[in-house]
């Protein structure tokens, strides 16, 4: 028999400061989000390439809808709002056309920008909008239950599709591609130092510059399908993610558990709709 | 780090370290800094934090090469390393 377990030894809580912490309300943390979420890796990887980017923290703004990614605006420390659901591209919208100098960030879900926001992200892609959009893709609803989202691959099993998704999954970056997006980049949130770079160069992008972030939903993708938990998820994308730069945006679309296909997809110049508008450029080029 | 042979530059280059720390409360004990550390410096604590998750806890603390991967990966915001200022001579034959 073993004996008593001794009293465990008091662990030392020296006070801590996270390097990022500055960058976000520490009074906020610990997050809302699950364990094993990948949204906290895209805000990390955002914040830490928002300081290599050496833009001045009041010269940016973050904008956020509703879903699990719309609590973003509230955990980072700059000018941040969190809109209605879908209406985070408008809002940003007249953000960058009332303050051109400002750095407008939309930092959002799938759901909310590519299902109920769609209209507005397609809108805002084709004006060529100075803003930088980053698109947390979980294939799920997540905050409200585990709904099928305008993102489920075929097949995946949510709440609201108990036997299988049946519809085809909007190919996002094919989406942003068509609607001319000047700088579309894919990555999973296991991609972090390339995640990183990706983010700090659509914010140094003039125009419209969207990123598409893979992230784990452990709660309820990875529950609804037996996928495991978040860490098999991130497993998952380490086997089956391949990087192909400058691939063909209609061929990068996501079955279910398939193939991953990340990188950066279009890095193109076109004048900006504040450039055309003030009449600065005469039609194409920079 | 086992070497063939030792490297033409071991004498030039200075291996980083770094020391981890771990702000337990944060934790929610996903595990991605023990299975993705490149060193193996983290392990994951017996003992729980305030909210009930078992937190990494640094087993091999001589190790960490202050890649920062860590701090990067977490979703939490609850590690980082440190990079320690007086990095010890660089390895040779003699003390590997």
């Amino acid at each position: 028999m073993s004996t008593a377990p001794a009293k465990a030894a008091p662990v030392e809580r020296k006070e801590l400061h996270h390097p990022k912490d500055t960058m976000l309300r520490e009074d906020r943390l610990p997050h809302i989000w699950c364990p094993t979420c990948g949204i906290g890796t895209a805000v990390s990887c955002f914040v830490e390439a928002l300081r290599e980017t050496n833009i001045p923290e009041e010269k940016v703004a973050v904008v956020s809808g509703i879903g699990c990614t719309g609590r973003v605006a509230g955990y980072v420390n700059l000018d941040s709002f969190h809109t209605t659901h879908g209406r985070a591209i408008p809002f940003a919208t007249g953000l960058a056309l009332a303050k051109p100098d400002m750095k407008v960030v939309v930092f959002s879900g799938d759901g909310d920008l590519v299902a109920i926001g769609g209209n507005h992200i397609i809108n805002a892609a084709r004006r060529n909008m100075n803003i930088t959009v980053i698109c947390i893709n979980n294939f799920i609803y997540g905050m409200t239950g585990g709904q099928c989202a305008s993102t489920t691959p075929q097949i995946a099993k949510t709440s609201t599709t108990p036997t299988g998704n049946t519809d085809y999954p909007f190919n996002v970056p094919y989406l942003m591609d068509a609607c001319g997006a000047t700088y579309i980049a894919r990555w999973t949130v296991l991609h972090i130092r390339r995640l990183k770079k990706a983010m700090g160069e659509a914010l140094n992008k003039k125009g419209f510059s969207f990123i598409e972030v893979i992230a784990p939903c452990a709660t309820l993708y990875a529950r609804r399908n037996r996928l495991g938990t978040g860490f098999d998820l991130m497993k998952f994308y380490h086997d089956n993610s391949e990087i192909q730069h400058g691939a063909d945006t209609k061929m990068v679309d996501i079955g279910f558990q398939e193939k991953i296909i990340c990188g950066k997809f279009v890095d193109i110049d076109k004048p900006t709709f504040l450039e055309r508008y003030r009449g600065e450029t005469n039609g194409g080029g920079k | 780090m086992k070497l063939w042979r030792t490297p033409l530059d071991a004498e030039k280059v200075r291996v980083p370290h770094g020391v981890v720390s771990v702000i337990i409360e944060r934790c929610k004990g996903c595990s991605f800094c023990v299975e993705y550390c490149p060193r193996d410096v983290l392990i994951i604590s017996r003992n729980f934090n305030k909210k009930g998750y078992h937190y990494p806890e640094v087993v091999s603390e001589g190790l960490c090469v202050d890649c920062n991967l860590c701090e990067d990966i977490c979703p939490e915001f609850a590690i980082y390393s440190d990079p320690v200022e007086n990095t010890p001579a660089p390895a040779t034959k003699e003390n590997t």
